[in-house]
C-alpha cells in the first residue's frame, strides 16, 4: 500500500 | 468522533499510527491518511466503498489522491482492521471463578530496609513484624493445591517484606512442593523478589538453580536510590546490594532459568528515570523495569498531575534511547514497553488482567489469605484461611466479574485491552473501589503503551 503499513482478534 | 472508541491516533517520534482498538491492528500512517482516517472516524457506519465527494473536495489534498488512500483504507475496514467492532463484550459474561494459579507467600513481614515509599508499611503491612513459620508455608501449598482444581502449572512468589529473612523456609517449602509433584500431578514454578542485602553465593546458587525468574529491587543511580531505600540506620543500600546484583545475574544467564529483572520505582524525585534505565544497562543489566511510585498525594515523593507531563517526555526520550541501543545491535528490554502485536494474551487476560482474588492470592505469616499482595492487612479483604482451607467464593466471583466492561471508566478507553483495567488494589486504594482505576496510572499506561507501538512501528520502518 502507498499511504498505508499495516504492522501485524480462541 | 462518532468512531473514537473505535481506533486511537496518534503521532510520536514522527511517526504516525492508528490503532484499531478491538482487533489490535496497528497501521503507520502518512499525513494524507491519518487526516483522513480521522475523518473517516467522524462519519457513520458502515462506511461506504467510495470517498465522499465532499470529504475528498475539502481535505486539502489532492482530490485523486485522497480517493486512493480512501481506497487503502476502505480495504483496511472490510477485512476487518480499522474501525472493527467490539466482539470482545461476549467474553466479560463468561468471566466465571478460576481454579487457584499462583499464590504470593508472605514469607516475612519485616524488612532490613526502610524505604520511604513502600506500600508495605516498611515490610510489617502496618501491623506487627512477624515472620512465617515453616509449618505454615508448607501448609500454604497444601491450600494452594487444594484450590487449584484441574490446574497443572502453580507459581508461588516468595516475597515479603524480604524473604530472604526467611531463608530457611524458601528452602523447605519448595523441597515441599516438589515432593508433592508427582502425587499430584502439579508442577510448581518458583519466584523471588528481593532487596539483596542478605544475598551471599550459597542464595545465588540457590536462587538461580530453583528460581524460574527473579525481582532484583533496586531504583538506579546511587543517589537516587540512597535517597529513598535506606536500612534502619538510615544508610543507602546501593553500595553494597549493586554487586550483588551482579554477580546474581552474570551466574544465572548460565543456568536454566535465565529469566531476571532489575526492578526499579521512580518518584518525583527523578523524574529523569530513564537514566537510571540507562545505568542499569551500563552496570550490565538488560532486563529493567523502572515503575512509576503509586501514593498518597500528599507524600513528598508522590506522583500528581503536575508531574504528568514531564514524565510522557521522559518515557518518549527513554523509547529513543532504547531504538539507539538496539540499532546498535545490542539489546536492552524495557518491561514497560513490551507489546505482542502478532498475538499476546488471549481474551481473558486482556478482560480481567492479573487475577487478584481469583486465581491468585496471598498468604500472611499467619496464614490468611488475601486478594493480592497489595490488599494484605486491608480491612474486610481477607478471604480465607489456609488452616481449614477456606476461600470466600462469593469475593472470589466479585474479582472475577471485575472486567474492563465492568468498570465505568475502563469501557470507552482505547488502550483498556493492554492494561486490563488496571491494578485492582490501587483502584481500590484510590478510587475506593476495585472498579475505579486510579487516574494517573491510566494516563501513565497510555503513554506507555503508544512508547511500545511506536518502537515497534520505528523497528519495522527501518
Amino acid at each position: 500500500m502507498k499511504h498505508v503499513k499495516t504492522l501485524n482478534k480462541k | 468522533m462518532i468512531n473514537q472508541n473505535l481506533i486511537h491516533t496518534f503521532t510520536q517520534n514522527g511517526i504516525s499510527i492508528a490503532l484499531d482498538v478491538h482487533s489490535g491492528a496497528v497501521h503507520v500512517l502518512d499525513p494524507l491518511s491519518l487526516a483522513l482516517v480521522e475523518a473517516m472516524a467522524r462519519l457513520d457506519m458502515p462506511l461506504p466503498p467510495q470517498c465522499p465527494d465532499s470529504l475528498a473536495r475539502e481535505l486539502g489534498y489532492p482530490e485523486a489522491d485522497v480517493r486512493e488512500a480512501w481506497e487503502e483504507l476502505y480495504s483496511l475496514y472490510e477485512a476487518g482492521t480499522l474501525f472493527s467492532p467490539d466482539d470482545y463484550a461476549p467474553f466479560a459474561s463468561k468471566m466465571v471463578p478460576s481454579p487457584v494459579k499462583a499464590m504470593c507467600l508472605h514469607v516475612a513481614h519485616d524488612c532490613n530496609l526502610r524505604c520511604a515509599y513502600c506500600f508495605a508499611g516498611t515490610g510489617a503491612y502496618h501491623g506487627g513484624r512477624s515472620a512465617m513459620p515453616i509449618e505454615t508455608g508448607k501448609r500454604a501449598i497444601d491450600y494452594l493445591i487444594h484450590h487449584s482444581a484441574g490446574r497443572r502449572n502453580l507459581e508461588v512468589d516468595f516475597f515479603g517484606g524480604e524473604p530472604l529473612l526467611g531463608f530457611p523456609l524458601v528452602r523447605e517449602v519448595v523441597a515441599y512442593a516438589r515432593s508433592l509433584e508427582k502425587e499430584h500431578n502439579k508442577r510448581f514454578r518458583f519466584t523471588i523478589t528481593t532487596n539483596g542485602v542478605l544475598l551471599d553465593d550459597e542464595k545465588i546458587d540457590f536462587i538461580n538453580r530453583e528460581m524460574h525468574n527473579v525481582v532484583l529491587s533496586l531504583d538506579g543511580r546511587p543517589e537516587v536510590n540512597d535517597r529513598v531505600r535506606r536500612r534502619v540506620d538510615g544508610s543507602g543500600c546501593y553500595a553494597d546490594v549493586l554487586p550483588k546484583f551482579q554477580k546474581l545475574v552474570e551466574q544465572r544467564r548460565k543456568s536454566e532459568n535465565p529469566q531476571y529483572y532489575v526492578r526499579g520505582t521512580f518518584t518525583r524525585y527523578n523524574l529523569d528515570f530513564a537514566e537510571d534505565v540507562l545505568h542499569f544497562y551500563r552496570a550490565g543489566f538488560d532486563q529493567v523495569s523502572v515503575e512509576p511510585v503509586v501514593a498518597p498525594a500528599d507524600t513528598p515523593y508522590s506522583l500528581t498531575e503536575e508531574h504528568l507531563p514531564a514524565i510522557y517526555a521522559e518515557y518518549e526520550r527513554l523509547a529513543k534511547i532504547l531504538l539507539d541501543i538496539r540499532g546498535k545491535g545490542e539489546w536492552l528490554n524495557f518491561f514497560h514497553f513490551m507489546v505482542d502485536l502478532e498475538q499476546g494474551p488471549c481474551a481473558i487476560k486482556r478482560l480481567r488482567g492479573c487475577g487478584c482474588g481469583n486465581e491468585y492470592v496471598a498468604v500472611t505469616p499467619d496464614g490468611d489469605v488475601y486478594p493480592c499482595h497489595q490488599f494484605v492487612g486491608l480491612d474486610g479483604w481477607k478471604m480465607g484461611s489456609i488452616w481449614d482451607l477456606s476461600l470466600d467464593e462469593t469475593k472470589k466471583a466479585d474479582f472475577a466479574r471485575a472486567t474492563v466492561y465492568d468498570k465505568p471508566e475502563c469501557q470507552k478507553c482505547w488502550a483498556k485491552f493492554y492494561c486490563s483495567g488496571g491494578c485492582n488494589a490501587n483502584n481500590l486504594q484510590y478510587g475506593g473501589s476495585i472498579r475505579t482505576p486510579n487516574r494517573i496510572s491510566c494516563e501513565l499506561e497510555k503513554k506507555r503503551v503508544e512508547c511500545a507501538i511506536m518502537i515497534k512501528a520505528a523497528e519495522a520502518l527501518v
